[in-house]
């Protein structure tokens, strides 16, 4: 929504297994000057979101990640402590982020949903979006304080990403 | 007004704007967030004067929608996979009784084995049962099917069908055009039913009809579905006309001029389609490609003119009939009596098996020489079957295939 607001194409598709609570899901984006018709999942991408560092443990979540991507993490937590830090060492050193974002998401919010505060984190490092977009398709889809409690939370991790 | 929204909201919002009377619902994945949606519409109030009943299945789901439709009231509902079939009577109830009742199918396999993914079995099991079948390649062209399709099914008094693939469509977040209040007042006249259940001017509507004149009802369906066939291309002209863009029709073509392998396929995979031709046109190779959107009728002149030119034909299609091989192909072959051009059939996408590029480019290279077996299943695990096969006839006792099946590829990934 973000992206469509600065007048791109955008297309984001869910894929997932079972129903039910915790199961893992993965989610795909494609931004785009021109109209997406490709409908293939996004085996190769450019940019990686991980809402939830104990999928590290239990896929290959990198897989077909590109040598120049970017990585977004949610995690308070060093990539040493993650047991990446030699991983994430081969991207350019400002394409790759861990950000408390579940914290951040507590503060502001006071729910644990991570998922708009890691658009904030994103926003700043892959520098495809601006923060005014994210903030205003946060408040598009969650009118009134949840929306901003939630702009406050990627506001202060676009922050965050940014100096880091 | 241009919206990033997702499909099935997209498609409420469409719906919401032919201004239903009476919308019955029953959820079932991958269509519950259009049924969700039209209600959140009728409960906010920007949906007025329509009542959305809660029924308790899908039998009685379209069974309530008949007996609105033959009231004389403008009728939507909503289902998918094994709710389509557990609806199968009232379906072609519908059609029999000629009621004008919109329904969308969010496309989704049947079971066994349960699967909640994508594919065209479901829509495919009623091509027969004499409804309209549109099939959307974007959720931009779900969107103004639905518009189309109140129009078209009112116009002939006969049931439609708009089906849009399952998650691929449904769940997607796309930027849409979604059209003013206005321009579909305009595009959709008011509901005038051709029979109508009235006490002040009471008849019966179902009648028993015995042999002396059940062909010649039956007859007049077909003629329904002929009619439908000069009726759709109108639609989407007018359509045009009123919304300035291009959506419907019988089939959309692809770069077909001079090409020797034409691949034909419903709905959204075409996008995909497109983008490996773009890639191989750049190399060179004489490819193109048509889109089924209106699978019944099925347009066979028009799909015809389209072919007859080409060296080949490939079909990717979402839906197989054991036994035989494609539903698709069979009707493209029927298409093509008389022209002696081989039709390969690839069985594609089935329980929500990714349709990648790199498959698709693969198997049009391999029909561009002709390497392709009459039929193919994409990106088949031929050790799993042959193992399976194996098995099978070794131990009598060989136990539940799915499970099975579902083993070795645990024990693949993991060994």
């Amino acid at each position: 929504m973000a992206a469509f607001i600065e007048g791109k194409h955008a297309q984001a598709f869910p894929s997932f297994g079972s129903e039910r609570m915790g199961a893992p899901v993965v989610s795909f984006c494609r931004i785009d000057d021109k109209e997406i018709r490709l409908r293939e999942p996004i085996m190769a991408p450019d940019a990686l979101i991980i809402q939830d560092t104990t999928l590290l443990h239990s896929i290959d979540v990198f897989q077909g990640l590109k040598e120049d991507g970017f990585i977004v993490i949610n995690s308070a937590r060093s990539f040493v402590d993650l047991g990446i830090a030699d991983y994430v060492a081969k991207f350019p050193p400002h394409h790759v982020c861990h950000i408390g974002a579940t914290e951040l998401a507590m503060k502001h919010v006071n729910r644990a949903v991570p998922n708009a505060v890691l658009l904030g984190a994103f926003a700043a490092i892959s520098g495809q979006l601006h923060m005014d977009a994210v903030a205003k398709a946060i408040a598009e889809k969650f009118p009134g304080s949840v929306g901003e409690a939630n702009i406050a939370a990627a506001r202060e991790a676009f922050d965050m990403a940014r100096e880091a | 007004m241009l919206i990033q929204m997702e499909g099935s909201e997209a498609v409420a919002e469409a719906v919401a704007l032919c201004r239903p009377e009476v919308v019955c619902a029953y959820p079932i994945t991958p269509q519950t967030h259009i049924v969700e949606g039209v209600g959140a519409l009728v409960k906010d109030g920007r949906l007025e004067n329509c009542e959305f009943i809660n029924v308790e299945s899908e039998f009685a789901a379209l069974s309530v929608a008949i007996g609105a439709s033959a009231a004389g009231a403008r009728t939507y509902t909503a289902t998918a996979s094994q709710g389509l079939l557990f609806m199968a009577e009232a379906v072609y109830n519908a059609a029999g009784l000629g009621l004008p009742i919109v329904m969308t199918i969010g496309n989704r396999a049947i079971g066994a084995p349960i699967n909640i993914w994508n594919d065209h079995s479901d829509s495919m099991s009623m091509r027969d049962a004499g409804w309209i079948q549109l099939y959307a390649e974007t959720n931009q062209e779900a969107l103004d099917l639905h518009i189309q399709a109140f129009r078209l099914a009112e116009e002939l008094s006969c049931p439609v069908m708009v089906c849009m693939d399952g998650f691929i469509l449904t769940h997607a977040y796309e930027r849409l055009d979604i059209p003013s209040q206005q321009d579909v007042d305009a595009f959709l006249p008011a509901f005038e039913p051709v029979q109508v259940l009235d006490p002040d001017d009471p008849y019966s509507i179902g009648a028993m009809v015995g042999p002396e004149a059940f062909t010649e009802v039956r007859y007049l369906a077909n003629d329904t579905q002929l009619q439908a066939l000069k009726l759709i291309p109108e639609i989407g002209s007018v359509f045009k006309e009123v919304f300035g863009r291009e959506s419907g029709g019988l089939i959309h073509e692809y770069m077909t001029g001079n090409a020797e392998t034409i691949v034909v396929a419903l709905g959204s995979v075409n996008g995909t389609i497109k983008e490996v031709i773009d890639t191989m046109r750049e190399d060179g190779a004489a490819i193109g490609s048509v889109s089924i959107c209106s699978f019944r009728p099925f347009p066979l002149d028009e799909l015809q003119d389209a072919l007859k030119d080409a060296k080949r034909v490939v079909v990717i299609e979402k839906s197989l009939a054991p036994g035989l091989g494609g539903v698709v192909a069979s009707n493209v072959r029927m298409a093509l009596r008389g022209i002696n051009l081989p039709v390969y059939t690839v069985i594609a996408g089935l329980g929500g098996r990714t349709i990648t590029m790199t498959s698709l480019q693969e198997v049009f290279e391999a029909a561009g020489e002709d390497r392709l077996p009459d039929l193919q299943f994409l990106d088949l695990d031929h050790n799993a079957v042959e193992h399976e096969i194996v098995r099978a006839r070794r131990t009598r006792r060989s136990g539940p295939i799915a499970e099975n099946i579902l083993r070795q590829k645990a024990d693949g990934r993991n060994p």
